[in-house]
């Protein structure tokens, strides 16, 4: 297999593990808030249920995870589901995991939030949603986006673990060429593809970072 | 006719009763200043006023209407919806640490509730604002960020702010004390001129000769309930010994 094949083959895993990274973030993000406000509900019983959920997602290991995803369905009602599954299922786990990461990065970054400014927003006339929307959640984001870039990081990293549903990502082309050519060069490739991606999204969030400096 | 009028106030905080029958009266124009010991119940008294805390018991009355009150059973009636909106649009609160929204522009703090939450028109808000600013003396501070201002410019910003909804009464709580000395003449100018414009105030402070200068009428309060009231002569010469005990140890 030459290098120019090598490396198409590679740069095509590459492209699915963004699809699996892009969608994850794209489902995580909001889902993460969503979840986030149930950590912080009032409601005794969502709150047990929610605190659950995170502590199951974050204290089992993903790749447990995916595997219970995909094949819990068939196992657990006889479902046969088709083709596109294996992805969907890849998507889904993903996203309820990273959900349950971002809810506590939320949630810390809400409760830090001083108490001060959510009172003279009451003051100033603004809603319970307006002053979440317009005083409250912008600031969170700055507070919360050095803990989100160390977890959007190591998502890029854990696209990997799809290779255990045997999806076609990089990581699991990477293995068949080396496994196929007996040769170490495409985990080498992989590991460049993984770093350059990870240089370009560090670079990103420093970027918005930048653009959120202008106040403290 | 009374702006404000809270009426045999009761609050505590679990066992203890910080508030304990309190009841006073803010006129049109008219200016109060409440002084008092450190643990007294004077911000607390304010922050029933604005509706940051409930009272326990009694009633508050803005402009002849009964805004909130305890009824017999003990139950809280506090206003929801249109009614609550036209009761928070009487009064406005100055804190002690400004509380600006640190990611909005000077103008912006100014001009955003006045815009999004009175839905006045933005060429008419933006003017006012500009006046404000200019009587506040920050004229050239309008896209400045407040981390780039000084405690005092901070504290002009969020006089303008309250004062841009037109409010009938302006409660300050100690508005002075999170700043240094020499900042701290620059805020009391502003709210003395804030007096010549017959605006309402009810001020918090531990600057005396602030209070009997500005004031109409004066209350001390001390673990809860008012001990001596009146005119700010009056008061200052009243023989009330936790009173004096209490400037005694301001003048040291
Ligand atoms: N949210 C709260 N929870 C419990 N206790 C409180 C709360 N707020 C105030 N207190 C208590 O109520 C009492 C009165 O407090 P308050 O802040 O009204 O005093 P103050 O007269 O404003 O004092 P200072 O001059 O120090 O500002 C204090 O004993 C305080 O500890
Ligand atoms: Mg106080």
């Amino acid at each position: 297999m030459s290098f120019q094949v090598m490396m198409h083959e590679l740069g095509e895993g590459m492209l699915k593990s963004m699809g699996i990274f892009s969608l994850t973030l794209l489902f995580a993000l909001p889902l993460g808030l969503l979840v986030s406000f149930g950590r912080m509900s009032k409601n005794r019983l969502l709150k047990g249920v929610v605190w659950t959920y995170i502590s199951i997602m974050r204290g089992t290991p993903l790749m447990l995870q995916l595997l219970a995803v995909y094949f819990g369905p068939f196992y657990l009602a006889g479902l046969k589901l088709g083709s596109n599954w294996r992805f969907t299922a890849i998507i889904l786990a993903f996203s309820v995991n990273y959900a349950a990461y971002f809810a506590e990065i939320y949630r810390s970054g809400i409760e830090s939030m001083p108490p001060g400014q959510y009172e003279a927003a009451q003051l100033l006339g603004y809603t319970k949603v307006s002053t979440f929307m317009r005083i409250i959640f912008p600031q969170v984001i700055k507070r919360i986006l050095p803990a989100v870039t160390n977890e959007v990081i190591t998502l890029i990293k854990d696209t990997s673990l799809a290779f255990s549903l045997a999806y076609a990502e990089m990581f699991t082309i990477a293995k068949q060429i080396a496994a196929k050519e007996t040769s170490f060069m495409p985990f080498l490739a992989a590991a460049v593809f993984y770093y350059v991606f990870n240089a370009l999204i560090a670079f990103l969030m420093e970027r918005i970072e930048k653009a959120m400096a202008y106040y403290t | 006719m009374p702006l404000l009028e809270m009426k045999h106030i009761r609050k505590r905080f679990d066992e203890n009763e910080v508030i304990r029958d309190i009841s006073l009266r803010v006129d049109k124009g008219e200016i109060l200043s409440i002084i008092g010991p450190s643990g007294s119940g004077k911000s607390t008294m304010l922050r029933c006023a604005t509706m940051l805390e409930t009272i326990d018991s009694g009633e508050i009355w803005y402009m002849d209407e009964r805004a909130a009150y305890v009824d017999a059973k003990g139950s809280k009636v506090y206003p929801r919806g249109e009614e609550q909106k036209k009761v928070r649009s009487y009064f406005g609160l100055v804190f002690q640490n400004f509380n600006l929204f640190p990611h909005y522009s000077v103008m912006k703090n100014i001009t955003d509730p006045p815009i999004h939450n009175q839905k006045r028109q933005k060429a008419e808000v933006y003017e006012e604002a500009r006046m404000l600013l200019k009587k506040m003396g920050l004229e050239d501070k309008e896209n400045a960020y407040p981390c780039q201002l000084s405690g005092g410019q901070c504290q002009r910003v969020a006089i303008a702010r309250a004062l841009a909804l037109n409010p009938q009464i302006l409660f300050f709580d100690e508005p002075t004390s999170a700043l240094d000395p020499e900042l701290t003449g620059e805020v009391l100018k502003v709210i003395r001129s804030l007096a010549d414009l017959h605006i309402a105030m009810v001020i918090v402070t531990h600057e005396m000769n602030f209070a009997r200068e500005i004031s109409d009428h004066i209350i001390f309060m001390d673990q809860g309930v008012v001990a001596v009231e009146g005119k700010p002569e009056d008061v200052f010469n009243a023989e009330h010994a936790r009173m004096r005990a209490f400037l005694g140890k301001l003048e040291h």
